[in-house]
């Protein structure tokens, strides 16, 4: 009995701060408020959605986070690679990790706005960057507000999030299983395409979602790195939330929204279950 | 037997600031059954990493077939390994762990098909073709590791310890098809061990190794009966090891007793040591042996029972199929020729 009474403050976070706000957030999405203030059923919010404007806010989002996850793993496979070979042979000689990895996950003990601040005094046209570059005698680069320094943006601040669980998997594959490939015949790239790399997509898999899906749905870095003009979807349901009439449609988004990363969460799945011997390992 | 496959010439192998291998010098002969044997930190999982290439000596020369090892990557090897945790792959099915080899030396799809299929039936898993690694027991994935290796057809084939994780009654079954199995494929094995039986029951040459040396290279039988020194007879078997002086040729003093010996060569009066086969000493009446002694303790091991005779402090084994109660009186005798004496290492 004592056991279940230390639950109920849980139970009324979650009543408080999960199930009545998604409740509204039903609610908001399927009624609209006449002008006498009372409420009646509709599906125009979602409707309204389907105008050209808004699929093409949908499937910006999708592609910048769609590239913000290859870049991610284009820098962070590599990355964890060369932290976790360097851990590996530590760790076999008895010393204790490098520490390498605390570099990548230090940022992100600092205050978010702070750091994306640093790369305004990098990216802004009289900034870090092109002063180095003009310093070389090259063109300046003007990527500051642009679809580029979102991608940028949403790179620098999840790349931690796919480093991570690459590494964590990298590091524990056993030696002597890349020794029996080595043994088998083959030379540094087989035994890393045959062996290392699909025994560590299990990491990339669980980094693929812990990055998509925080680029899909955040709002406060394309706002910062596009200045405010350039709209994804999470700007889109923020924008329609400050505004009181818009509420019922950033609701409905919402639900369209987290339809959709429900579905990619579920592909993953399907994709994450071919590799189910890997999970075993 | 044949010519010499692999020859090892003085090859030392430091790692830090320890020496792992002195000074090795070893030859392994075409179609033998060679065992490295000694206790853990030997040396001699290291000397079957260098002949694989996981590790390169410090110093000397490893030469295959006459020629030069050194900087050859393990990948160019004609050797395959089996390893002491299998080290399967876990992201392959049974096959395609066994077709891991071939796929990389780019044989056509049929060629493959008929080689795994051939080597599942060596190894007694037909019908596992499509079977997850990690559905299999210990024995099956150990079978599927030697499978993978010797489906390569491999000059060696190079055992690390492969049957340490079995139970014993598994293990015995197994010593006996990995022997068959070389026989039959005609191939060199290399095997590491630290279990003395499981070398005397496989092997055609034991090396004997202790801190990085290799103690006594020989047969089987050699190993057993003529132990070159105590370590080789204490870690070969259990023995009796004493202390002796050797009188002249053939006349041994242990305990200030003379016991008739067939050892010659030594010096008079040099200080030895003398190893005596618990099996080789009879127990007799108190009055008809030269040493006598108190039984202090019984042990039943199944075919015979295990003895410590105390004989003025030292505790003498003794096995013998009959029964002496605890406290009697009694004498030993041992013949002449079980009597193996050593100089002092």
């Amino acid at each position: 009995m004592f056991k279940k009474t230390l639950s109920y403050p849980h139970l009324v976070w979650m009543v408080l701060f999960v199930i009545a706000p998604m409740f509204l957030i039903f609610l908001y999405a399927f009624t609209v408020t006449d002008d006498g203030g009372t409420l009646s059923f509709t599906l125009e919010n979602f409707a309204k959605f389907f105008e050209p404007m808004y699929i093409k806010i949908l499937f910006n989002s999708v592609w910048i986070a769609f590239l913000s996850v290859v870049f991610c793993i284009i820098l962070g496979y590599p990355a964890a690679k060369i932290i976790a070979d360097r851990d590996r042979r530590r760790i076999a000689m008895g010393k204790k990790a490098t520490g390498l990895l605390m570099l990548f996950v230090m940022p992100m003990w600092m205050n978010v706005m702070l750091r994306l601040y640093a790369w305004l005094t990098i990216l802004q046209p009289d900034g870090v960057l092109n002063s180095f570059l003009s310093l070389l005698g090259l063109p300046k680069l003007d990527i500051m507000y642009t679809q580029t320094a979102v991608v940028l943006g949403t790179v620098y601040d999840f790349i931690p999030f796919m480093i991570m669980p690459i590494y964590s998997v990298l590091i524990k594959i056993d030696d002597s299983v890349i020794e029996a490939a080595q043994d088998l015949g083959a030379n540094k790239t087989r035994v890393f395409w045959k062996v290392i790399l699909p025994l560590s997509m299990p990491g990339v898999v669980s980094g693929i979602t812990m990055v998509f899906l925080p680029a899909l749905t955040s709002f406060y870095i394309s706002d910062f790195f596009s200045g405010g003009q350039f709209m994804l979807i999470g700007n889109l349901i923020e924008k329609n939330f400050k505004n009181p009439v818009g509420r019922n449609f950033g609701s409905a988004l919402s639900i369209i929204l987290m339809i959709f990363a429900f579905l990619s969460m579920h592909v993953m799945k399907i994709f994450n279950k071919s590799n189910r011997q890997m999970d075993m390992y | 037997m044949g010519k010499h496959l692999i020859e090892f010439k003085n090859v030392c192998k430091t790692f830090d600031d320890t020496e792992v291998l002195k000074n090795i010098n070893l030859h392994i002969d075409e179609n033998e059954f060679l065992t490295l044997l000694g206790p853990s930190g030997c040396g001699k999982s290291t000397l079957l990493r260098i002949i694989a290439g996981f590790e390169e000596p410090t110093s000397g020369s490893v030469c295959f077939e006459g020629a030069d090892l050194c900087g050859v990557p393990a990948y160019e090897r004609k050797v395959n390994t089996v390893f002491q945790r299998y080290a399967l792959f876990p992201h392959l099915d049974v096959y395609d762990n066994i077709a891991f080899g071939l796929h990389i030396k780019k044989l056509g799809s049929k060629e493959i098909d008929s080689k795994v299929r051939r080597v599942l039936e060596l190894v007694n898993l037909k019908g596992f073709e499509r079977r997850t690694i990690g559905s299999l027991s210990g024995g099956q994935q150990q079978r599927i590791a030697i499978a993978r290796a010797i489906v390569n057809e491999p000059k060696v084939l190079l055992l690390d310890e492969p049957l340490a994780a079995l139970d014993l009654k598994l293990r015995q079954g197994m010593q006996l098809e990995l022997k068959n199995m070389q026989r039959e494929l005609g191939i060199t094995f290399v095997y590491v061990t630290h279990d003395q039986e499981e070398a005397l029951t496989m092997s055609d040459t034991i090396v004997v190794m202790k801190e990085g040396t290799i103690q006594q290279i020989g047969k089987p039988t050699d190993i057993y009966n003529e132990p070159k020194n105590a370590y080789v007879a204490d870690f070969i078997g259990e023995s009796n090891i004493i202390s002796g002086i050797m009188k002249h040729d053939c006349l041994v003093n242990i305990m200030d007793t003379d016991l008739e010996c067939v050892d010659t060569g030594f010096a008079p009066d040099e200080s030895v040591d003398v190893v005596i086969r618990p099996e080789d000493i009879y127990i007799l009446d108190p009055d008809k042996g030269k040493i006598t002694g108190v039984v202090e303790s019984v042990t039943f091991k199944g075919v015979h029972y295990e003895m410590v005779i105390d004989s003025n402090g030292f505790k003498w084994l003794v096995h013998d199929t009959a029964k002496y109660e605890v406290g009697s009186d009694v004498s030993l005798l041992v013949k002449p020729f079980d009597i193996h004496i050593m100089k002092k290492s």
